[in-house]
């Protein structure tokens, strides 16, 4: 059973696409999973991979373009048609329930164990499974899948996905499967992929640890910006030409601004070492510092204790220290019930009132004049906030940050689902409020964004590895930085 | 025809609606002998529930899962020290009015204390604190009933131009609180932290004290009509309180009040107080028995709250 030996691919995508709002996710991707292929799927935050997995995988329909398994296409996408094709996905984020226990949750996956007796036969199928895989691993299936550590419930998703009860799985996507496992469970993975490669199974591996990628995959297929940018043998690739294919060099450098000589005058912000590792964070006024890195490394947890340490819980302090802009707006940024008006102004109330009293006509005041500045589109600030588009209400956001007047501005990764016209406005915005003094800390995934900041911070698991300033902020650079790792105690810079 | 369409989008004219409908049916059984008397105990009686009612809005605005369960056995605690405090003298009414306020703010920081410090659900954290609070108002109480000074007798018994002073004081702190919630930084930061406590965190709002404050404000709400409730009914008991507990969270809801938080609604209190009073009284008057009374109001509750949840949720 090889791949020469079937013609027929096991999923085929063409020229799929799929955008959400005004974002586009994927412009058009083909995509080929033979038999008895691993594909390596690598890219950036944000290129598309997440999305043309759940295109394969039934979860989303392709707006445009064509889909097939096995060579016909499906009556009705879905997951149902997926699975019937025999495509398990392992995803990164667990999806498996965790009140139940792990024969329950094989159930859940897997129909096919009906009928009486389905316990001992998921309970024996999933023995079966782990002990192929993870030799050696001290499961207990009868136990709830939230009592397990995360690597464990990593273990069992894996164990499940590949568990063969009644259907045997054709392709296997696994979606950043060895986050969560230490190096020896990782090793034990890439070694049981192989074998079920060599078996005449297909896998879909994304990993942003490139050396796995590079030793596992047959195939290696490299996305950016919703399209596919390369697609070649694993072995005609190595580490360095990887992460050059991943990036794309800013097509031209902001005219380099010189890497200020603030160094010399007080940092507004120091902090010590992140849970006592890599590098301490400073910043200076009217700097723009970036955090880079990939995402949930501690970007947006160090940007949330910032603020939390410097305003007050139990009494608002006179003079606001520190201002956020939420990235995720559902979470912690926008209040459904209000007005555009007053979700703007939230934060500068202390400004806007006499004796603890608002003053309304001084509140619309300012009102106008922050949708004159940033173009607010919207005819009345009394709507609702949510009448607003994504991009409009960041700009809410932004202004509502900006409004506080506090002289440092945290941002966390704010531009996710903003479309390109509004970037640029804020940008601008960003540019002159910083050279007014306003210093902004900045986490975001999108590799333009950093290149814009003064000094980049890179985050590895929690803590800063690296330090990039002035010329030195490239695509290339923060990449080699974001897969190093933080030396446990390193003497202060 | 304009006009009418934005009243009906006011979440708070259902229960008015229901009141004028509940009392219209009342009266016509009687033949109209009893409008005036009717009206008049309608308000005395609302008059405590609306106080305490506000109380309880303040804190359910706070968002899901907040909610005061001390709030009976704080107007017990409060009716019977401030009582034994003032012993039939009349110059000592203020006084005795300050001590049930500080025994408010007292419980207030007890109840936060609790939800914050030990980290346990309102809903426990206030019901542990009602048991601490009832046993203290049954040790001070040990069922000697104190007679109210004359002076507060009358006042909480008495009418101005056919007005219950009762109602006249509820109206005032009502007031007071529809003032606090629309137009003060404080009303603006319950309102944000109802909807989203990240959120309201990460635009510089003080969550915990704003929190603290409106436990506060709920205990005191509650100790001034346990002061006044006492006064009225000639002395404490201790079960004065008990009804309050269901009642306390009835109105907030029939009221209009959002129960998943945010967004708070003054005026319904008073709809709502009206009309679980009226109906218990249309009840008595046609004769039914307790447990059909009973039966009867929690339909009629449960009627209203389907019509009045059926409409669009206005927004502001």
């Amino acid at each position: 059973m090889t791949g020469s030996s079937h013609p027929v691919p096991v999923v085929e995508a063409q020229g799929v696409k799929v955008s959400f709002g005004a974002v586009r996710a994927l412009a058009g991707v083909d995509l080929v999973i033979r038999q008895g292929e691993c594909v390596g799927l690598v890219g950036h935050n944000g290129a598309g991979k997440s999305t043309i997995v759940n295109v394969i995988n039934g979860g989303l329909s392709p707006h445009d373009g064509t889909l097939s398994y096995e060579g016909e296409a499906p009556g009705r996408y879905g997951i149902n048609s997926a699975r019937g094709h025999g495509i398990r996905c392992v995803f990164q984020e667990l999806s498996l329930c965790p009140n139940l226990t792990v024969i329950e949750n094989m159930r859940v996956m897997h129909r096919a164990l009906s009928g009486w007796g389905w316990r001992s036969r998921a309970a024996a199928a999933i023995k079966g499974k782990l002990d192929e895989i993870f030799p050696g691993h001290r499961i207990d299936r009868s136990r709830a899948v939230g009592d397990l550590s995360i690597a464990e419930r990593q273990m069992v998703e894996i164990a499940t996905a590949f568990a063969d009860v009644g259907q045997k799985p054709k392709l296997v996507i696994l979606d950043e499967p060895t986050s969560s496992l230490d190096a020896s469970l990782a090793e034990q993975l890439l070694a049981h992929i192989r074998a079920y490669v060599a078996g005449g199974g297909s896998i879909i591996f994304i990993s942003h640890i490139l050396g796995e990628v590079l030793s596992t995959a047959t195939r290696i297929v490299v996305m950016k910006d919703g399209r596919v940018v390369a697609d070649r043998p694993a072995s005609e690739f190595t580490q360095q030409k990887l992460v050059q294919a991943m990036g794309s060099v800013v097509a031209e450098k902001r005219d380099a601004r010189a890497v200020r000589a603030a160094t010399s005058t007080a940092p507004v912000l120091s902090l010590p070492l992140r849970r006592g590792r890599g590098l301490p964070f400073k910043a200076f006024p009217g700097e723009i510092v970036g955090l880079a890195g990939l995402s949930g490394h501690g970007q947006t947890d160090m940007l949330v204790d910032l603020y939390l340490s410097r305003s007050g819980n139990w009494l608002q302090r006179r003079k606001p220290e520190v201002a956020f802009v939420a990235g995720d707006r559902g979470y912690n940024g926008t209040f459904p019930l209000w007005s555009i008006l007053k979700n703007m102004s939230v934060a500068s109330l202390g400004d806007l009132s006499r004796a603890t009293f608002v003053d309304e006509q001084h509140e619309a005041e300012l009102g106008d004049e922050w949708k004159r500045k940033i173009e607010v589109r919207t005819q009345d600030m009394e709507n609702g906030i949510l009448s607003l588009s994504g991009g409009n209400q960041q700009k809410v956001l932004f202004a509502r940050a900006l409004a506080a007047r506090a002289p440092i501005v945290l941002m966390d990764d704010p531009m996710r689902g903003v479309d390109i016209g509004t970037k640029q406005e804020v940008y601008d915005i960003l540019r002159s409020e910083a050279e007014n003094g306003c210093t902004f800390i900045w986490y975001s995934t999108e590799m333009e964004e950093v290149c814009i900041c003064d000094r980049v911070y890179v985050f590895n698991a929690g803590a800063i590895v690296a330090e990039l300033a002035g010329n030195d902020i490239n695509e290339e650079n923060i990449l080699a930085a974001s897969f190093t790792e933080a030396v446990i105690g390193e003497a202060v810079a | 025809m304009n006009a009418l369409r934005s009243l009906s989008a006011r979440p708070w004219i259902w229960s008015f609606v229901a009141t004028a409908i509940v009392w219209l049916v009342t009266i016509m059984f009687t033949g109209g002998a009893s409008a005036a008397g009717l009206s008049q105990a309608a308000f005395t009686f609302a008059a405590f529930s609306v106080i305490v009612g506000i109380g309880q809005m303040f804190v359910i605005t706070l968002g899901p899962g907040n909610i005061d369960l001390s709030v009976p056995a704080m107007i017990t605690l409060s009716g019977t020290v401030a009582l034994k405090l003032m012993d039939v003298d009349n110059s000592l009414i203020l006084p005795g009015l300050a001590v049930a306020i500080g025994l408010g703010v007292a419980v207030g920081i007890g109840n936060f204390a609790f939800i914050k410090l030990l980290r346990i659900p309102p809903i426990i954290a206030t019901l542990s604190m009602s048991f601490i609070v009832q046993s203290m108002a049954i040790w001070t109480n040990r069922g000697i009933r104190v007679k109210p000074p004359a002076m507060l007798a009358d006042f909480t018994t008495s009418t101005i131009w056919g007005i219950p002073n009762i109602a006249i004081a509820a109206f005032v702190l009502s007031a007071i609180a529809w003032v606090l919630l629309q137009k003060t930084v404080y009303g603006r930061w319950i309102s944000a932290i109802g909807q989203s406590i990240p959120a309201a965190r990460m635009a510089g709002i003080p969550v915990d004290g704003v929190r603290l404050a409106t436990y506060v404000l709920c205990a005191v709400l509650a100790s001034i009509c346990g002061y006044l409730l006492a006064s009225f009914s000639g002395g404490a008991a201790l079960n004065m309180g008990s009804e309050y507990l269901l009642m306390s969270i009835a109105v907030v809801v029939i009221g209009g009040t959002a129960v998943a938080g945010g967004d708070s609604n003054v005026p319904g209190i008073w709809g709502a107080s009206l009309f679980l009073f009226l109906v218990v009284s249309m009840l008595n008057t046609y004769g039914l028995g307790a447990g059909i009374r009973l039966v009867m109001t929690g339909v009629i509750i449960i009627a209203v709250i389907m019509v009045a949840g059926g409409r669009k949720r206005g927004r502001s």
